[in-house]
């Protein structure tokens, strides 16, 4: 099970001639992903990491069946890239891309929406769901399988996490990095429903950090429809603001979208909130024994 | 980017919105000269990019030159919420019939841009939309299918506009406020606006409808579509922040004596978090991203140093794919060669931390302190920040298990 991504998922990598999506492709092949494709316009008929290139994403997901999409494409190729991949079938993309345009991210999920595609990113790391299928940028050393499913909007704090979790034995279902702009595709509400629903994860960790009312709506869901144990750690309470934290997201605008709004809608829903990364590891041994031994 | 009234209004009369004549100027004798060339009365307006600059001072109507002269070297001599003042819009004053509120920005939550639209301009929206909920529209644009008539319909509706009414040119006034929102959303788009808010939107007492404020925020990931506004983005930059961002690094200054740099946004903001709970605080957000560059290390100290403000620097990595001993030797290769005269600590974890943590301790740099976790690392920088300068190397504590 897990969500989103296991061995069952046919990965296809766009860009995959390019110098960083061969390097990822092929950590990727090593995380344990079932890499079938990967497409470069006009570099067709190559083989890198035992995957055939294709010139073009349809004929690829036609002769590979592949249904999960990893771009590493530049930011002002992303869009068209991003419409191949729905435009061919795909299920599942994958954007690690940064610095895309507003309107083109609002463009494309409208366009993905239509066509029922998931979008995971762009400016993030992707997901893993470890030793099944990794499917973007994360440095699968760190993770390890088990119960905790993670959703996160930063790259750099999810693997400090997760280090932490694995350094305490508490195993990954499936680990999402959402990505740190404004628009983007699955969030926390999309996969708070799908860890609910899934068998294999026992409770959930949030990473959110200021900009936006993600954390906000994530609380309101997590108090109306999830039973799981849930905590959460938020970055940015020390940012001014109207500036950018290095995410184009990451904006406190006026008086929304602050660090300290977020901690009290999450406390209020009954999510703890942890005072650095760390902390998520006692918080969460906490939730999970209280429900282990009720 | 966030556009000055006077750079918005460029934009708004190049998309064809009802402006006013109005001339920047950066003197009292300039903006005498405007005032003459416009026609007096006129409005002396602040051009800074913060709000509230009515309610401080930073508009003046004046109905002769001597006031305009009188009335720019007031509010060239002025500060609005921190932001020094060094030019004034000279604009046409008009008599106003009505006040109303346009906007187009970007509805993170839906994924979509909104539209908003009050019957009342110059009050707080919410307050509209509990009052009289008939005088407000809020609609989402389909990012693919644009602008549609009957949003258009639906606002003009709302504005509850006297189908008699005319403008001097004989247009009817309903129909020149339909095209301002046409306008509005096209400039939105075409111009990759994230914000394009127009607070006052005025009906004239002659029965024209203008647009009497502009507040357009530009979305700085789509400059490479708008070379001119490129330029003026480089150009309005603090220069720290220009020379940090032409080196790949995200900067932003902060208020405190402590600098920071780490490799990932979230991880940087996390720390500054940490520094304060500890009682410190921050002198800089610095993301240098992936890698283990030491190019980029060293311009991010230089950046980082050069404003005099850092008692202590604190450098947060997180190895994932990238190396801590590849991070600690690029580390050793600036700070063996660049004199740092504050305390230095580091901290290093994940990825290859043990052998970054021997190739810093190898190096022995002096002032240089490796600590053993990230709690550690920011106990030494807030101690570091608040000792005596010249206090020399810090003392790493007894390692906490947790940390190790």
């Amino acid at each position: 099970m897990a969500i989103l991504v296991d061995e069952c998922s046919r990965v296809l990598v766009q860009g995959i001639t390019g110098r960083e999506g061969a390097f990822h492709a092929a950590r990727m092949r090593a995380a344990g992903t079932n890499l079938v494709a990967g497409v470069s316009p006009g570099k067709g008929g190559q083989t890198v990491e035992g995957a055939p290139v294709f010139d073009a994403v349809a004929p690829a997901v036609a002769a590979t069946g592949a249904d999960v999409a990893v771009l590493f494409v530049p930011a002002r190729f992303a869009r068209d890239a991003l419409i191949e991949a729905a435009d061919a079938g795909i299920r599942l993309v994958v954007c690690v891309t940064e610095g895309i345009p507003v309107r083109d991210m609002a463009e494309v999920t409208a366009h993905l929406s239509r066509r029922g595609a998931l979008l995971v990113g762009p400016n993030g790391p992707g997901l893993i769901t470890p030793g099944r299928c990794s499917a973007g940028i994360m440095p699968a050393d760190v993770f390890t399988l088990g119960s905790v499913g993670l959703v996160s909007r930063s790259g750099t704090l999810t693997y400090e996490v997760v280090h932490e979790l694995t350094q305490a034995g508490i195993g990954q279902s499936t680990v999402v990095g959402m990505g740190g702009d404004p628009i983007h595709g699955v969030g926390f509400l999309e996969c708070l429903e799908l860890f609910e629903a899934d068998a294999e994860t026992e409770a959930v960790v949030l990473i959110g950090e200021i900009g936006g009312q993600g954390e906000e709506r994530a609380a309101a869901y997590v108090r109306d429809h999830v039973s799981k144990p849930v905590v959460a750690y938020i970055a940015g309470f020390g940012a001014p603001p109207g500036k950018r934290m290095g995410h184009a997201g990451a904006i406190v605008e006026g008086s929304s979208g602050t660090a300290a709004e977020k901690k009290a809608a999450l406390e209020a829903a009954g999510i703890p909130v942890a005072p650095t990364p760390a902390d998520v590891v006692p918080l969460l041994q906490a939730q999970l024994e209280r429900r282990r031994s009720p | 980017m966030d556009l000055l009234e006077h750079r918005g209004k460029s934009l708004f009369a190049g998309a064809g919105l009802p402006v006013l004549p109005s001339r920047l100027a950066c003197s009292p004798a300039e903006a005498q000269a405007a005032a003459v060339a416009i026609g007096l009365p006129v409005a002396v307006k602040a051009q800074v990019k913060t709000g509230g600059r009515g309610k401080a001072g930073g508009i003046r109507l004046c109905a002769t030159a001597d006031e305009v002269v009188a009335a720019t070297a007031d509010i060239l001599a002025m500060n609005i919420r921190g932001h020094g003042v060094t030019c004034v819009l000279v604009e046409q004053a008009v008599a106003i019939a009505r006040e109303l509120y346009l906007a187009i920005s970007c509805a993170r939550t839906h994924r979509v841009p909104l539209l908003v639209f009050s019957a009342e301009g110059g009050v707080d929206i919410e307050e509209v939309a509990r009052r009289k909920p008939g005088a407000l529209v809020r609609t989402a644009v389909d990012p693919l299918l644009g602008l549609c008539d009957y949003q258009v319909r639906d606002v003009v509706a709302a504005a509850g506009l006297d189908g008699e009414l005319a403008g001097p040119d004989g247009t009817p006034t309903k129909q020149a406020l339909a095209g301002v929102v046409r306008a509005l959303w096209r400039l939105y788009h075409e111009s990759d606006a994230t914000l394009c808010e127009i607070n006052p939107l005025v009906v004239t007492a002659a029965g024209a409808v203008v647009c009497l404020d502009s507040k357009v925020t530009i979305d700085d990931n789509a400059l490479f579509r708008h070379a001119d506004l490129k330029a003026e983005a480089h150009a309005a930059k603090e220069d720290r922040e220009a020379r940090a961002h032409e080196a790949g690094l995200s900067f932003v200054a902060l208020e405190g004596d402590i600098g920071v740099l780490g490799n990932g946004a979230g991880l940087v903001m996390s720390t500054i978090d940490q520094i304060a709970a500890a009682g410190g605080s921050a002198a800089d957000f610095c993301d240098i991203g992936g890698g283990a560059r030491a190019d980029k290390v060293a311009t991010a100290l230089d950046v980082i140093l050069s404003a005099g403000t850092a008692r202590a620097l604190l450098v947060s990595i997180f190895g994932g794919i990238t190396r801590c001993d590849e991070v600690a030797r690029g580390l050793v290769q600036v700070l063996g060669h660049r004199r740092v005269d504050v305390p230095v600590v580091v901290r290093l974890d994940g990825n290859a931390a043990a052998e970054g943590r021997t190739v810093l301790a190898d190096a022995q740099i002096l002032g240089l302190t490796v600590a053993a976790g990230a709690t550690e690392a920011v106990r030494l920088a807030v101690a570091g920040a608040a000792a005596p300068a010249g206090a020399g190397a810090l003392q790493a504590g007894p390692k906490t298990p947790r940390e190790d």
